[in-house]
């Protein structure tokens, strides 16, 4: 249920058939492609979304336009990317997009493409949505069919392929250098920037990656301007963006806010606060992989990228993952740093070493086998990893680890000094070494 | 690696050499389309056997070892064969909050098989994964292309008992299938 006043990228979410080409037409759609191709430059068309202000909505929150302006002038070859490898936990905002509106994310990567000279564009969709590839690849057949792919799109001089890439599972080919290596046919593992992959990306051409939510915004700026996309967000967080929120809340969902929203009001009106009988205890906003706010902390923010990173944690990618107070935060943390270290590439010591660690300690403190002294030993493990590799999946366990350890601590305690309150372990334990029972 | 392994004979139906030949033709390098071919290769045969890399490593002109390397990077390709039905069981943070735990616990008593094991009559497989991208409709379960979502004991019941039964996969997500 988005907010009436600002659907730019959910307006089509439950759009009867929507996914299909002759709808999205009906609706407006490809009307901003026809618009760039006879009436506007390249340059012109970054110049409207570096005006927009659109922030990149994967995680990392850098300006896109910005971003395309670093590809080199008069590079001859140039490759886009869009980042569907959708697997943060909690996020399933690129999810929604890709089931009700492909097309605007194919619109959306042909107006990108077309602006930083691209001539072919690679979608990557995670392997595990199946039946989302299948609809991704049926709307990019029909966008072929109707002209607005291919050679000489709309009777313009501009040429453009668009490959639907399978990934396999790997929540590293997420980050963009691995997405790139992927791509290429390798394991997914990242490169050291620089080379930016604006500069060198794939096959050492320069290369853009941009996120879906990011790309499906590209349409409708081109269309209606950047002074339009503005009355909505924040000066400084101009726009609007998608929010998935999972956990025991009445309405959970994807729902599209004005940046700067109060979080009290989102969750009150629109999730409708927590469901019957729970009770709220916390809340990571922007994916597992940012800080957690205690339950305080949240309803005294705004849902926009400069006031989270005043509370101390970020905006993330949207993926608002509400806990309840009957959860266990030693529990928790253990599932996300089992996560970690299972999709840890293993390239850098201090992140393939440190996050089995962090899995490891917390664990024993969970079956009653940890020391008191293992609370600092895991403070002193996160010493050690965070900023301290090529990409930033070692920080994105560190900075939910650090959190839960600074805000709960009582529980680690508890369990370190009280090893006989731990939970018992069931029958299959023994026999698996399996995460969390 | 088994020598004789890599030697026996691989071939692709008409249908996958096609597919094949289409996606080469598509992608910049031979090596870049080495993913969409691991997938039809899978998509054939059920999993990627030892013979099968060694016939992709020559056929895109990379070493076996590279073909390697890639099979066993990346979660979703299988080097060996599976079980008819593979119920991979979301357990991350979002699912676990909503019940994954209660699921997996009943999954394994109804199959009599810890996660990772599989039912001796070779239909049922059960894993634990990482998150399915369902977090706002957990639990969830994904078989194949199939999205289980807002799992109950009962639903798992009702699934296992249609599967047993012969009936096809029939998940939240197929609706998409259809349209």
């Amino acid at each position: 249920m988005p907010r009436d006043d600002c659907r730019i990228l959910s307006a089509r979410f439950g759009r009867r058939d929507g996914h299909k080409l002759a709808v999205y037409e009906a609706d407006g759609g490809y009307r901003a492609l026809r618009k760039a191709l006879t009436s506007m430059t390249p340059v012109a068309v970054r110049d409207e979304v570096k005006a927009a202000g659109l922030r990149g909505r994967g995680g990392a929150g850098f300006p896109t336009g910005v971003k395309w302006g670093f590809v080199p002038a008069g590079a001859s070859t140039v490759y886009f990317m869009v980042n569907a490898d959708e697997s943060e936990p909690g996020t399933f905002k690129d999810r929604w997009i890709m089931d009700y509106d492909p097309h605007a994310m194919i619109e959306g990567a042909i107006l990108s493409s077309y602006a930083v000279g691209a001539r072919l564009c690679f979608i990557y969709i995670r392997g595990e949505f199946g039946w989302l590839i299948d609809r991704v690849q049926k709307a990019v057949d029909e966008a072929y069919a109707a002209g607005y792919l291919g050679r000489g799109i709309l009777g313009s001089a501009y040429e453009l392929e668009m490959l639907v890439h399978k990934g396999a599972g790997a929540y590293i080919c997420g980050e963009e250098t691995g997405l790139i290596n992927s791509v290429e046919g390798r394991k997914g593992q990242p490169s050291i920037k620089p080379p930016f992959p604006a500069v060198q990306g794939f096959l050492r051409q320069p290369t853009i990656v941009n996120n879906v939510e990011t790309v499906a915004a590209v349409p409708y700026i081109v269309r209606e301007g950047a002074a339009t996309y503005r009355r909505h967000g924040t000066e400084k967080s101009p726009g609007t963006k998608l929010w998935s929120v999972s956990g025991p809340v009445r309405r959970p969902g994807v729902y599209e806010l004005p940046l700067g929203l109060p979080f009290r009001e989102f969750f009150t009106q629109d999730l409708g606060g927590m469901a019957d009988g729970e009770e709220l205890k916390a809340v990571i906003v922007g994916g597992s992989s940012v800080p957690v706010l205690t339950a305080d902390e949240i309803m005294g923010v705004n849902l926009d990228y400069e006031s989270l990173a005043e509370a101390g944690t970020m905006l993330g990618s949207g993926g608002m993952i509400v806990v309840p107070s009957r959860c266990d935060m030693v529990e928790l943390i253990q599932v996300l740093m089992h996560f970690y270290w299972d999709e840890s590439c293993g390239q850098c010591t201090p992140c393939r070493e440190g996050t089995g660690w962090l899995h490891k300690i917390v664990k024993r403190l969970r079956t009653g086998a940890g020391a008191p002294s293992d609370v600092e030993l895991l403070e002193r493990v996160c010493d050690g990893m965070m900023g301290l590799t090529i990409c930033p999946l070692a920080d994105a366990a560190v900075m939910p680890m650090r959190s839960f350890l600074q805000k709960f601590r009582h529980e680690f305690v508890a369990l370190a000094h009280r090893p006989e309150i731990a939970q018992p372990r069931s029958r299959w334990a023994r026999q698996t070494n399996e995460v969390v029972r | 690696m088994d020598e004789t392994a890599t030697q026996g004979v691989f071939e692709l139906s008409a249908a996958g050499q096609a597919r094949l030949e289409g996606i080469l033709a598509r992608y910049p390098t031979r090596e870049s389309a080495l993913m969409p071919a691991l997938w039809i290769i899978q998509d054939e045969k059920g999993h990627i056997p030892p013979a099968g890399i060694a016939w992709l490593a020559e056929r895109l002109g990379v070493e076996p070892a590279r073909v390697w390397e890639v099979v066993t990077f990346y979660t979703m390709y299988r080097s060996e064969p599976q079980a008819k039905w593979v119920l991979q069981v979301c357990h991350n943070i979002s699912c676990h909050i909503m019940g994954a735990p209660d699921i997996l616990r009943h999954l394994e008593e109804r199959l009599g098989v810890p996660r990772g094991g599989r039912t001796p009559d070779g239909l049922f497989q059960l894993e634990g994964v990482e998150c399915l991208g369902s977090c706002g409709s957990g639990p969830c379960l994904q078989i194949g292309k199939h999205m289980y979502e807002n799992l109950t004991p009962e639903k798992v019941d009702a699934l296992l008992d249609g599967l047993r039964g012969g009936q096809p996969p029939r998940a939240d997500t197929d609706r998409e299938l259809e349209a």
